[in-house]
């Protein structure tokens, strides 16, 4: 049950994050006109399933309050071991390395859940710790080898290659198909189950929301289990997009650009309120930028600024937006 | 009833003397203590951060730039050195950076009103991507005679920085046990509505507590300069987690209201003799990260459960 406010203001800002994601890109576009080519096309539309895969789970979190940092490092986990199943096992179907991929990011984002829901620690706490620990254990379960570019399967590099759909030179990846089963899943679960409620009633007030008999700390550990789950699944993405899985780099700082696309793309870090198409928007933008930064001949120095400046800009629309709306409704 | 009241600095000073006991038995090399003295240098920079760290986390916040603002601190500092400003100046300006920094957190945390997890994530990319920007992938050298000063040796073998670190801890031990601005932390923290409707300028002493971190941070900065002569964007890398697990461990309350400095220091010396023995029974780096992650979480997890203890006895 969202309060009008929390409506009005996610309508606003999807509207505002729409308008961001043109000026880049016309930005982008009429500093040089290749910008909007096949090969940029491309390369926006395989930057982006990863970031949408995790978004997710990471909106699912940040709805109720929130927040997970330990997903680059889940997603580095994931995509080691089932990269060193690969290595070992070469006749591994790659559907099966998808659903370990999944099941063993589910684990770990249990571990969080237990921790936060039931143990009561923090979010931001213990995610910061599992951050490391995950981290620390992919350089234990891998011995710091990479797994190699030859040791992952063709079948598995071919969700990134092919797809189904192809229109003039732009291919419509399975990975990409991947990313829409999971935002389609995920609107899903939203807006038609139960669940999706209570998870929008424990944002927008966790007291009330106990106070009405929602099952908050079931609800909570789901949600941190789903997030490690995409994760996992997203370290399975990983693996096929890059090709290698290195244990140093692998998800390495991703939780930083999964949380500028998914607060960019609407969701308010005070709980509460976040949409499916808004963090694809927020996805779209990010992409776009990052593409638009190379176009641009900006460095990859910059881009931890810019996802840092994201976030701030993110931040403050809200709370602008937000005020705004607290006067208007004082108005009338 | 009776209330089962266990001070904060309990918990570190027992494993502190367990880790000792431990470092002792896994190596005939590690109770050398002019070694542990000079190992102690290491830990200092990790040292100022977490005292900075007691007074956010005492005020009920979190800092989780702390690393970045070193590292934009020592990159702009040196590249001032570097084209020619004198030490002081250089390290002025330093200094001045640091307190910009951590009041640009206390502003948008206090007056924007966000909460600080989010801010502070954010100006960790934001600082630490200014330094990258500035500096790209080049180090900036600094001046000669302002590097070493972790090699300096008081009498009786302790280093220079170690006494650095110990000043400033008693400074702002003073300061958060014994004035009224160390009174308005502990408020803020334990019922911040409740200490606004009490007249405290909450805002101004959030604010307050998270210029004190960037100066922690400035401090830090300079040392770590002194140290390696040269600066570089990716320094430092993950100093907040040490700092943060430090804090906790001292026995704060990570939902405000509770910690205190000597607590904190004894956990960084409980901290800093784990790493050392770690580092002389040969662990790698990764599986140290791991071990501190890992701390950090027992730490939240076992002062839950302390407190949850104490307040069943209430009931």
């Amino acid at each position: 049950m969202r309060s009008d406010i929390a409506r009005k203001l996610g309508a606003l800002r999807e509207v505002g994050t729409l308008v961001l994601l043109l000026v880049v890109a016309s930005a982008a576009f009429a500093k040089d006109h290749q910008f909007l080519d096949a090969k940029n096309l491309n390369s926006i539309l395989l930057w982006i399933p990863l970031l949408a895969v995790v978004g997710m789970g990471q909106m699912l979190v940040i709805i109720t309050r929130g927040i997970d940092v330990s997903v680059g490092s889940t997603m580095g986990l994931a995509g080691i071991i089932v990269g060193i199943l690969f290595r070992d096992h070469p006749g591994l179907n790659v559907f099966a390395g998808a659903a370990i991929g999944l099941a063993i990011g589910a684990v770990l984002g249990a571990i969080n859940g237990g921790l936060i829901a039931l143990a009561k620690v923090p979010p931001i706490i213990a995610t910061l710790g599992t951050l490391s620990a995950y981290r620390g254990l992919v350089f234990i379960v891998s011995k710091g080898d990479q797994v190699d570019s030859n040791m992952i399967p063709d079948a598995l590099t071919n969700w990134t290659l092919h797809g189904p759909i192809q229109i003039g030179g732009v291919t419509v990846s399975w990975l990409l198909v991947w990313a829409i089963v999971a935002a389609g899943l995920t609107a899903y679960m939203l807006r038609q189950t139960r669940t999706g409620r209570d998870i929008y009633s424990i944002g927008s007030n966790p007291d009330a929301a106990r106070l009405r008999g929602i099952p908050v700390t079931r609800v909570t550990f789901l949600v941190y289990t789903i997030c490690g789950a995409v994760a996992g699944l997203a370290g399975v993405l990983y693996a096929s997009r890059y090709g290698f899985v290195n244990p140093a780099t692998a998800g390495a700082g991703f939780e930083l650009i999964v949380i500028a696309a998914v607060v960019i793309g609407g969701t308010n870090v005070f709980g509460g309120s976040g949409t499916v198409p808004g963090v694809i928007l927020g996805c779209l933008l990010l992409g776009t930028i990052n593409v638009a930064l190379a176009v641009l001949g900006i460095d990859e120095t910059w881009q931890k600024l810019v996802y840092g400046l994201v976030i701030l800009i993110a931040l403050m629309l809200d709370s602008g937006v937000q005020k705004w709306l607290g006067k208007l409704s004082e108005g009338t | 009833m009776k209330r089962l009241k266990i001070r904060p600095e309990v918990v570190p000073a027992v494993l502190l003397v367990l880790a000792f006991v431990a470092g002792a038995m896994e190596s005939k090399y590690f109770l050398d203590f002019r070694y542990l003295l000079d190992s102690s240098t290491l830990y200092v920079e990790t040292g100022l951060l977490a005292l900075g760290m007691t007074f956010v986390i005492v005020s009920g916040n979190i800092d989780l730039s702390v690393a970045s603002m070193t590292v934009l601190v020592a990159c702009v500092t040196a590249r001032l050195m570097e084209s020619g400003w004198s030490v002081p100046s250089s390290c002025g300006i330093g200094i001045g950076l640091g307190i910009v920094l951590g009041a640009i957190n206390g502003v948008l945390i206090a007056k924007v009103k966000l909460p600080s997890f989010v801010v502070t994530l954010a100006t960790m990319a934001v600082y630490r991507g200014i330094a990258q920007v500035l500096l790209g992938a080049n180090s900036a050298k600094v001046t000669a005679s302002f590097v070493g000063l972790d090699m300096q040796h008081l009498p009786g073998h302790v280093p220079v920085p170690l006494v650095i670190f110990l000043i400033v801890a008693v400074v702002l031990g003073l300061i958060l046990h014994r004035t009224l601005f160390g009174r308005w932390v502990f408020a803020i923290g334990t019922n911040e509505v409740a200490s606004f409707y009490s007249g405290i300028p909450a805002a101004t002493v959030k604010i307050g507590v998270f210029a004190t971190s960037g100066l922690m941070a400035a401090f830090a900065a300079l040392l770590m300069d002194s140290r390696l002569g040269v600066a570089r964007f990716d320094h430092g890398q993950g100093l907040e987690l040490d700092a943060i697990t430090a804090v906790l461990l001292g026995g704060a309350s990570i939902f405000g209201g509770r910690g205190s400095i000597l607590g904190t220091v004894l956990a960084l010396f409980l901290i800093a003799v784990l790493r050392i023995g770690m580092g002389v029974a040969n662990v790698k780096a990764e599986y140290q990260l791991a071990v501190i992650g890992t701390l950090l979480v027992v730490a939240v997890l076992s002062g839950n459960l302390v407190s949850r203890l104490s307040s069943e006895r209430r009931a």
